[in-house]
């Protein structure tokens, strides 16, 4: 039986519902994501139960929708981070020499621009589609991932384990997904938690700045911008998904963290 | 009893285990020890690793290491129960009657400090001695302890002196503010025997000339004999018996002193050289990439299908390298090496399959050989798979013939390598490598990390497996009882080059060379005054020359 303290039940309950709410959003929104059904910006209601939006459409319903294009879009970039970023790493690490020097100087020079900047400039010249905003925010964020994949690989690639494995004559293919993979493991998941959080902001934060996710599709970042102005009238309807940000952001962390806590024995075997 | 400096009664020391994925539970690591130590005297407390040997070395400073509670008896010293003390008072005791000499001097010792500051540190901490009489008393110590040029030893820094130089430091250390009791903790483990005679030596003439009492821990029944006045055999936290040295070592009265008393007794023939070699070196010399000295120099030996060959030498001697040069990691510079009859590609990457199959390698950490988070039934699987493509229900009877073979049997497949004992792993680790059906299989310091009866068994499971499978074996160890236990032929190694070769019964027959000579001698004997005899030896040696 495993025992989960309550920061990491809370987490896990607050994530579970809202990746629950972005898989269900069309059946328990209440409304149209695109809908008018009311009047610019009113209050809560029973009808709207956080009131409407900029143009009077349900703001629930924005949030349930947006859910699910945020959570998306980041899901897909930190899994494609991920991929590219461990695999390269390993690779790395592996084969050394100079393919180690040529690829690490490669992920120094993407990494000494700052990756909004970054990410602007690009977006601003390509065509702003989910694909390759997935693309461009997870080939930005493999670079991080790539660095601690090396450098966890450097380490375990020295173990006699993976020396005897050599001596066996197995490939690198097994060498990577087999020696080493398993063992870097944990410090990966719990950099992943942190990574999703990252997305999350990095999305919203282009879509607030205007080169994310387009409208009419709904995301917290988008609703951020539509309702920006609202606040200087009292109206906070821009402060939901900044709050439901956070909320995510927090929840996640305390999962990450509960899960490093778990796997990070050294001695391996059963952990989780 | 009035001599009695420290007696230990009904000692019981508890921990707390965390288990990934489990709920913590408590463990008793010391159950019902009593032990009483006379003023002057040396006790030693003997047993295998999880024994409680350094646990109670700590309690009777009262201190229990990382969670380690103390949780029930009296700890007496000097008239006081430590254990009624309070923290403040116990400082004043730890460090000042009683000292402590650590395993790893090197990891025990500031590296950013000089070794000076630190010997005296206790000393002027408990106001005991000015600055200039504890720096007086250490030289003395340094000079007593045979250290070289004592006035100026103290200046330099850790680093700047030897791991033997450094472990007489760290006894200097102890008996710097004139304690009662002195805890050595395996202080000579971790040195080559050629050193660990030295620091042996050292720390016996300073315990007799400065009359502490001592409690000196450590797994080597032949070292303790040289030292202690009497003994203390413990086992899984109990005491199995307890004695005065002459008693334990001539006429043990429990089984399990019997067998620590009687280890490496396996008894071996050495077998004549037949037929064509299965490995030839020759002529080897090789450095490591980016250095300018020769690790290797001109190595020449010859190894016959299912004999041994003995490589011993101590650290740093470049048995280790030989070992990477013949697997492949590190290619000669020059030289060659055939291997049943056929030129073995100088690096790795241009050996074929069956090159690799037929030279297996069993590293000295097993826990480091295997992938911690494969199962037993991948490890012995995978070349069984990836040699003879062996492939579910044969595979699996397969991994089960061979831990039959390594006399570990049902219900080993699913185990992680965290999940298994010590010799255990090692047995896995020689299945892994028996799976492949080599001809040859090095084994670097196979038996080094292991306990010495756990070590026994190894060595007779590699004979077993040697007259079954007629496998060779390149053994490469610093021990020589573990030498005169296997080999059939033998080669010293001393800095880079094979100083004596030859069949066993050669090599370690007079005349020796001064290098094997040295080994020889230095190797300590299950016997009384062994230590006397061979410093007498060595003074009547240096006086005739």
């Amino acid at each position: 039986m495993i025992r989960i303290p309550p920061g990491a039940a809370i987490g896990l309950i607050v994530t579970g519902a809202f990746f629950l709410a972005a898989l269900l959003a069309p059946w328990i929104a209440p409304y149209s994501m695109t809908e008018i059904v009311g009047d610019v910006w009113e209050p809560r209601s029973a009808e709207h139960l956080l009131g409407t939006d900029n143009l009077g459409r349900d703001l629930l319903s924005r949030m349930i929708y947006g859910a699910r294009t945020t959570i998306f879009v980041a899901g897909m970039a930190t899994a494609l981070a991920f991929t590219l970023g461990t695999v390269l790493g390993f690779t790395a690490a592996v084969i050394g020499g100079w393919v180690d020097q040529l690829m690490s100087r490669g992920v120094d020079l993407l990494m000494s621009i700052p990756t909004l900047i970054f990410a602007l400039v690009v977006l601003s010249v390509m065509p702003v589609t989910l694909p390759i905003l997935i693309v461009v925010m997870g080939v930005l964020d493999s670079t991080r991932v790539y660095r601690l994949g090396r450098a966890v690989a450097v380490d375990i690639n020295v173990q006699d384990f993976v020396e005897a494995a050599r001596l066996r004559g197995e490939g690198r293919i097994w060498v990577i997904f087999r020696e080493i993979l398993p063992n870097a493991l944990s410090p990966l998941v719990a950099e992943l938690g942190l990574r999703f959080i990252f997305a999350i902001l990095f999305i919203s934060t282009l879509s607030f700045l205007g080169l994310g996710v387009q409208p009419p599709l709904a995301d917290w970042g988008g609703i951020v911008r539509e309702n920006r102005e609202g606040i200087v009238y009292g109206i906070p309807a821009a402060l939901v998904p900044a709050i439901s940000i956070a909320a995510l952001a927090i929840s996640v962390n305390l999962v990450a963290d509960w899960v490093l806590g778990r796997t990070t024995s050294l001695k391996g075997g059963r952990g989780v | 009893m009035s001599d009695t400096l420290l007696d230990i009664r009904d000692l019981r020391i508890e921990a707390t285990v965390y288990p990934p994925g489990a709920a913590p539970f408590d463990t008793t690591i010391v159950d019902d020890v009593s032990l009483s130590l006379e003023k002057g005297r040396v006790m030693g407390l003997i047993g295998e690793s999880g024994a409680g040997k350094s646990t109670i070395g700590l309690a009777a400073m009262a201190y229990g290491r990382g969670g380690i509670r103390i949780t029930g008896g009296e700890i007496w010293l000097g008239g006081r129960d430590l254990r009624k003390l309070g923290p403040r008072r116990l400082r004043g005791v730890r460090g000042r009657e009683v000292t402590y000499v650590a395993q790893s001097a090197a990891a025990a010792f500031n590296p950013a400090r000089r070794i000076m500051d630190q010997v005296i540190e206790a000393t002027l901490h408990h106001g005991l001695a000015s600055r200039r009489e504890a720096e007086a008393r250490a030289v003395d110590l340094f000079a007593k302890l045979d250290l070289p040029e004592p006035e100026t030893f103290g200046r330099r820094y850790p680093h700047q002196v030897s791991g033997g130089q450094l472990q007489r430091a760290m006894t200097a250390l102890a008996l710097c503010p004139r304690p009662e009791l002195v805890v050595f903790d395996e202080p000579t483990t971790a040195l080559d025997v050629t050193t660990q005679i030295d620091v042996l030596a050292a720390i016996k003439d300073a315990i007799r000339d400065t009359g502490v009492a001592a409690l000196y821990i450590t797994h080597d029944l032949a070292v303790i004999a040289q030292v202690s006045d009497e003994i203390v055999v413990l086992k899984d936290g109990r005491v199995v018996e307890r004695g005065e040295t002459h008693q334990i070592i001539e006429a043990p009265r429990e089984d399990y002193t019997r067998a620590l008393v009687s280890v490496r007794s396996i008894e071996h023939k050495e077998k004549p050289p037949a037929g064509e070699p299965v490995l030839r070196v020759d002529d080897i010399t090789a450095r490591y990439p980016g250095t300018r000295f020769d690790v290797l120099k001109g190595i020449d030996v010859e190894l016959h299908a299912g004999q041994t060959l003995a490589v011993v030498g101590e650290s740093g001697s470049g048995k280790s390298t030989l070992a990477r040069v013949i697997t492949g990691l590190l290619p000669p510079r020059a030289g060659g090496i055939d291997f049943a009859g056929r030129t073995l590609a100088p690096a790795l990457r241009g050996r074929d399959k069956q090159d690799l199959r037929e030279l297996q390698m069993i590293y000295q950490m097993a826990d480091v050989a295997m992938n911690p988070r494969h199962t037993v039934g991948t490890i012995i699987g995978r070349p069984l798979q990836f040699y003879f493509g062996l492939r579910g229900r044969r595979k699996a009877e397969r991994v089960q013939e061979l831990l039959d073979a390594i006399e570990l049997g049902e219900g080993f497949v699913d185990r992680y390598p965290a999940e298994l004992s010590g010799g255990q792993k090692q047995r896995v680790c020689i299945a892994r490598a028996l799976a492949a059906e080599p001809r040859l299989i090095i084994c670097d310091e196979v038996t080094s990390a292991l306990d010495p009866l756990v070590a026994d068994g190894i060595l007779r499971l590699l004979l077993n497996l040697q007259k079954r499978e007629n496998v060779a074996y390149l053994f490469i160890t610093h021990d020589i009882a573990t030498v005169r236990a296997i080999a059939d032929s033998i080669a010293v190694m001393y800095q880079g080059e094979v100083v004596r070769y030859g069949p066993k019964s050669e090599v370690l027959s007079p005349p020796f060379d001064a290098y094997t000579d040295l080994l020889l001698a230095s190797v300590p004997e299950m016997k009384l005054g062994w230590l006397e005899d061979v410093l007498a030896r060595r003074r009547m040696e240096s006086a005739g020359h």
